[in-house]
């Protein structure tokens, strides 16, 4: 018994402290290793910073605007990618599935084709594809045993030939359904925003509130409920203020509908990651599968729909690029694509070697990627210095994500 | 590839049996048997005087026959309430987790069996010591309700103090009502905690021993050289 009181006293003056207990406790955690979300904050902020610094456009209404449309591709493909390396796998094939579900997306709202369907009909078939794409790479990769990496890059270079082949007469190919062109292009009203931000709060209140009451209920420790106003307060602010912005932007006020998809597929997918059973068991096949098995978890299953999630997700990227573009062209899927969606998710602290990290990674990695693309972009200066760059935050993540690793162990022990 | 062979074992409610045997004995396969990690291709396994077939670690499960493996089976990246339901989570209809009654259902567990060294149930197993890290795994054990509980040389990685916590735990694990296997090499750890003691040799059984009436000597004897006279084994 002699050591568990300590920790229970500590928690009850956590609790009594108020704010300044809390901020102790967070400088205390932070110096143990468990650093959160400080660097991704602290990077944005940064990064506004200084390319505000540079060129005040940067930090203008319209140009957050255009980054939400620019960021959200790479953002939805990251979500994928962080399922994959939670169960400790890789998935190389993504950039060019995208592209494959571009093309589909594109030929199936072709008129006169003979194949021209209505463009949300065109769009789900378009994810089917990355979804079969997932599972054809999921069961070869989990029921035979063949490594992630070369199955995803044999992959990749099949979904590349597959763009050329059906491109490469044209070269290009236009998207006029106007379902398809929206999801890239639409804008909302500025009172659905309003109301989008609205419903996001709620829903954010009443994850974190439900779960302080049922703890409580439950008569377990709860934390501070302090800290979950806070964390309410603050998302929730944000999402005002982003479509306060966006409100502003001229000369086509409203929030992108392709905002608005981005974050509820965030949302989905840090719910059914944290909530579910089959998040769980995701985490549980990432830390140890062996483990796993034992418990009785289908760790074969796991896997394969795991890659599944990935090629859907890639395959909504791809639908959402092709839009942003009004159409695809043979550097669908190229560039940097691939690999700005894996740096997404290792920035946004999802470790590489399976098991750590959250969905949201996914928005946080995905947004400094595109604050540093746009940024550099609109101070002029080369494609060299955005790669050196993201190349250098990339670097920055993963050593601090080691470094805090190695603390985190040390400090429990 | 045969590994056992003629092997008969068992073990009551409420005490510990050890089970010993040099390396290559078939201490673990036995176990991955009873567990439905190995299918047996001959013989029968009774469960209340019953028989039953086990073909997977779903069937041992269901039965209540938990093991406690060597590499203890957890995973690192989570924390003690979700090992402790790895594989078994609570949940309602729409499969979303039922995280209170998992914590609370974890802490009385833990309770239980007077496993007071760890801070938080919400502490990622990667932070715990050795001891505390078994005594998770055996205490999962226990949440289910388990009848029979192996645990494969728990004490192997341990030092003395560790040693002497997951050995009271052992001990408590049987005063409960359950039936414990002890799978070791350590002879003074068994005759600590031990009740009985079989032991293999070769993936056959040489003998069933009541610890009051052996010694280290004679146990030492039969996993080297196998059995003595007959009417020296208690059956």
């Amino acid at each position: 018994m002699s050591s568990a009181a300590p920790a229970e006293i500590q928690s009850v003056a956590e609790e009594q402290d108020g704010l300044i207990g809390i901020a102790r406790a967070r400088w205390e955690a932070i110096k143990s290793g468990d650093v959160g979300s400080l660097p991704v904050i602290i990077g944005i902020i940064a990064i506004t910073l200084f390319f505000t610094s540079k060129n005040s456009l940067f930090f203008s209404a319209i140009n957050f605007q255009n980054l939400i449309g620019q960021a959200a591709g790479v953002i939805v493909i990251a979500i994928g990618v962080v399922f994959v390396l939670l169960i400790g796998e890789i998935d190389l094939s993504i950039g060019y599935a995208s592209a494959v579900a571009g093309v589909v997306v594109t030929e199936l709202q072709v008129p006169a084709s003979g194949h021209q369907y209505p463009g949300l009909v065109a769009i789900a078939l378009a994810l089917l594809t990355g979804a079969v794409i997932g599972l054809v790479q999921g069961s070869i990769i989990a029921l035979i045993g063949v490594p992630s990496f070369v199955v995803t890059l044999a992959g990749l270079l099949i979904c590349q030939g597959i763009v050329l082949k059906v491109l490469g007469f044209q070269g290009t190919l236009g998207i006029q359904d106007k379902q398809i062109n929206d999801v890239s292009n639409y804008v909302l009203t500025k009172n659905t925003g309003w109301i989008v931000a609205i419903v996001f709060t709620v829903i954010l209140a009443a994850a974190g509130f439900g779960s302080y009451f049922s703890r409580r209920r439950a008569g377990l420790p709860t934390g501070s409920l302090i800290l979950t106003v806070i964390r309410v307060a603050f998302f929730g602010g944000l999402a005002f203020l982003a479509v306060h912005v966006c409100n502003k932007a001229q000369p086509n006020p409203g929030v992108p509908l392709v905002g608005l998809i981005t974050l509820f597929l965030v949302v989905l997918g840090a719910y059914v990651a944290s909530r579910t059973t089959f998040g769980r068991h995701v985490y549980a096949v990432g830390g140890n599968a062996e483990a796993a098995r034992r418990g009785g978890i289908n760790v074969k299953l796991i896997r394969i729909l795991v890659f599944m999630i990935s090629g859907t997700m890639a395959a909504m990227g791809g639908i959402i690029l092709a839009s942003r573009l009004n159409g695809i062209n043979l550097d669908a899927g190229g560039g940097t694509l691939l690999l700005d969606s894996i740096s997404a998710a290792v920035i946004g602290g999802v470790s590489l070697f399976g098991g750590r990290g959250r969905v949201s990674a996914a928005l946080a990695g995905g947004l400094i990627i595109g604050m540093i693309a746009n940024g550099i972009d609109l101070v002029g200066y080369t494609d060299a210095v955005k790669l050196i760059t993201t190349g250098l935050i990339l670097l920055a993540a993963v050593t601090l994500d080691t470094v805090a690793r190695r603390r985190q162990a040390a400090a429990g022990r | 590839m045969q590994a056992l062979l003629d092997v008969d074992f068992e073990v009551r409610n409420g005490e510990v049996m050890a089970l010993v045997g040099d390396n290559g004995a078939g201490k673990s396969t036995l176990i991955k048997c009873v567990a439905g990690i190995y299918s047996i291709d001959e013989g029968e396994i009774l469960f209340k005087g019953e028989h039953v077939a086990i073909h997977g670690p779903k069937d041992a499960a269901k039965l209540g026959i938990e093991v406690v493996y060597q590499d203890l089976a957890l995973a690192d990246n989570l924390d003690v309430v979700q090992n402790m339901f790895l594989g078994r989570e609570l949940h309602d209809f729409l499969f979303r987790l039922r995280e209170a009654p998992m914590e609370q259902k974890t802490s009385e567990v833990l309770k239980s069996l007077a496993v007071t060294t760890i801070r938080s149930v919400r502490q990622p197993v990667a932070t715990l010591s050795g001891g505390q890290r078994q005594s998770v795994a055996v205490a999962r054990a226990v949440l289910w309700n388990n009848r029979v509980v192996f645990l494969d040389e728990p004490t192997a990685a341990l030092g003395v103090a560790q040693t002497k916590q997951v050995l009271d735990l052992v001990r408590r694990l049987a005063e409960q009502g359950l039936a414990v296997v002890l799978v070791s090499h350590n002879l003074v750890d068994i005759f600590q905690v031990a009740d009985r003691i079989t032991v293999l040799r070769l993936g056959r059984n040489v003998g069933v021993y009541e610890k009051a009436k052996t010694n280290e000597q004679e146990i030492v004897e039969a996993i080297t050289f196998g059995a003595p006279a007959p009417e020296e084994v208690v059956a």
